[in-house]
């Protein structure tokens, strides 16, 4: 009964894979949560920090900073945020579409996370910086990859920095996006406009300004550092999920079919020594 | 007329409702906001926040960040916005005396954001610690 054995055989390591695929679940599931709390908790800000800036945006026409300038040129680098470990689903797949269809081809590359980076290398693009991001997000590497960025396009060697990196929805929706993040524009979707206009500024309007932006570039990388964190555990969970309900399916399959060859060969073998019952009288 | 007061770090939104007034750690100084005070965006330096909420006086130690004044409206964005129930005296002196010594021994020329980290760390630490001093019961 070698078909019997084999069966058996798979059934074990079927077995096998579902319980590390199991395992993954959990892990991702914890992980999750917590991710997803910092990518929510993180918005409220974000959203008052825009409404801020679209607020005083207005009365800075004139007082220009360095990392509001717009250039003609057309140098761009982008800051793709990818994961470091697969098991996740398409969301790396996804987010190099989107890499490839929204940024121009000649652009250079800072990346987080090794797949994407990988990737690049191989492709043959310029991967000017490469970080590697702590779970979960501390605001400090964060700092770390802004200071790097606007550093580049301050001095003039781009024009233009996005960010490119998988949005959270919810558990089972990430959309992948591509962001402009230097120069600053300033966001347009704040809902409620302030009626008064005219600020003050304290101390100095140039003071303001330069305390403001740099902290708004810190935050919007961050950001999309804590979403795409969040984003990748979703990813991994529903993906490992998947992967063991599909083996609880075929381990019920292989089961049934194992009974099935089981009973088969005990009917053979009474039917024989019926036979040979038979032939005997 | 009352005045609307949002208190939101980057982690959490500490604190969003009606209030009578409040008073700032301006980066010029203190400065108390009544409703329909004029359009003001101010840099803030890690202090004490005072506010008047259903008639008992409010405190907490913010970090730096910057506040937006309107008519109506105060918006206060900052790093850190902590109760006098929430500072472990211990725990922040460790911290002042950790970032110290790390300051001591980073080169100044070279790693001028790591310097500016620690020093805002070093303030803000201050800061909450004569707030605890302050109000503790």
């Amino acid at each position: 009964m070698a078909n019997l054995r084999d069966i058996r055989r798979r059934i074990k390591s079927v077995k096998n894979t579902a319980q590390i695929t199991r395992a993954m679940q959990l892990v991702a599931a914890a992980k999750m949560k917590k991710a997803q709390d910092q990518a929510l908790a993180g918005r409220e800000y974000s959203k008052q920090l825009n409404g801020v800036l679209q607020d005083i945006s207005e009365s800075f026409s004139d007082a220009t900073h360095a990392l509001l300038e717009k250039r003609s040129g057309n140098r761009e680098l982008v800051l793709i945020i990818s994961t470091d470990k697969g098991l996740c689903g398409a969301i790396n797949t996804n987010l190099a579409k989107v890499v490839r269809k929204q940024t121009s081809a000649d652009a250079d590359y800072v990346t987080v996370g090794r797949k994407l980076r990988v990737m690049m290398e191989k492709l043959g693009r310029t991967v000017v910086a490469d970080f590697t991001v702590k779970d979960p997000v501390p605001f400090s590497d964060a700092r770390a990859i802004s200071a790097l960025i606007s550093k580049h396009f301050i001095a003039g060697k781009y024009d233009k920095v996005t960010v490119a990196y998988t949005r959270f929805v919810n558990t089972m929706t990430q959309v992948p996006e591509v962001v402009q993040l230097l120069p600053v524009e300033t966001p347009t979707d704040h809902a409620e406009v302030t009626a008064t206009n005219d600020f003050l500024f304290e101390p100095s309007p140039a003071d303001v300004l330069s305390a403001i932006l740099p902290l708004y570039i810190n935050f919007r990388v961050f950001q999309a550092l804590v979403e795409a964190r969040a984003s990748e555990h979703s990813a991994r969970m529903v993906a490992m999920k998947a992967a063991t309900d599909n083996a609880k399916k075929f381990i019920k399959e292989l089961t049934l079919e194992y009974n099935k060859l089981r009973q088969g060969a005990i009917t053979a073998e009474l039917l024989e020594i019926t036979t040979a019952m038979k032939a005997m009288e | 007329m009352p005045l609307e007061l949002h208190i939101v770090t980057p982690e959490k939104r500490i604190f969003s409702d009606l209030v009578d007034n409040v008073y700032l750690p301006g980066a010029d100084g203190e400065l108390g906001v009544l409703p329909m005070h004029t359009g003001l965006v101010t840099a803030l330096k890690p202090g004490e926040l005072r506010y008047a909420y259903h008639g008992t006086v409010q405190t907490l130690a913010i970090g730096s960040g910057f506040a937006e004044i309107t008519q109506t409206k105060v918006v206060v964005l900052t790093d850190s916005a902590l109760g006098e129930a929430d500072i472990d005296e211990a725990h922040v002196e460790e911290a002042i005396k950790r970032a110290q010594e790390k300051l001591a021994t980073v080169d100044h020329n070279l790693d001028a954001e790591e310097v500016a980290y620690l020093q805002g760390v070093i303030s803000r630490s201050t800061a909450a610690l004569h707030f605890k001093r302050k109000y503790r019961p």
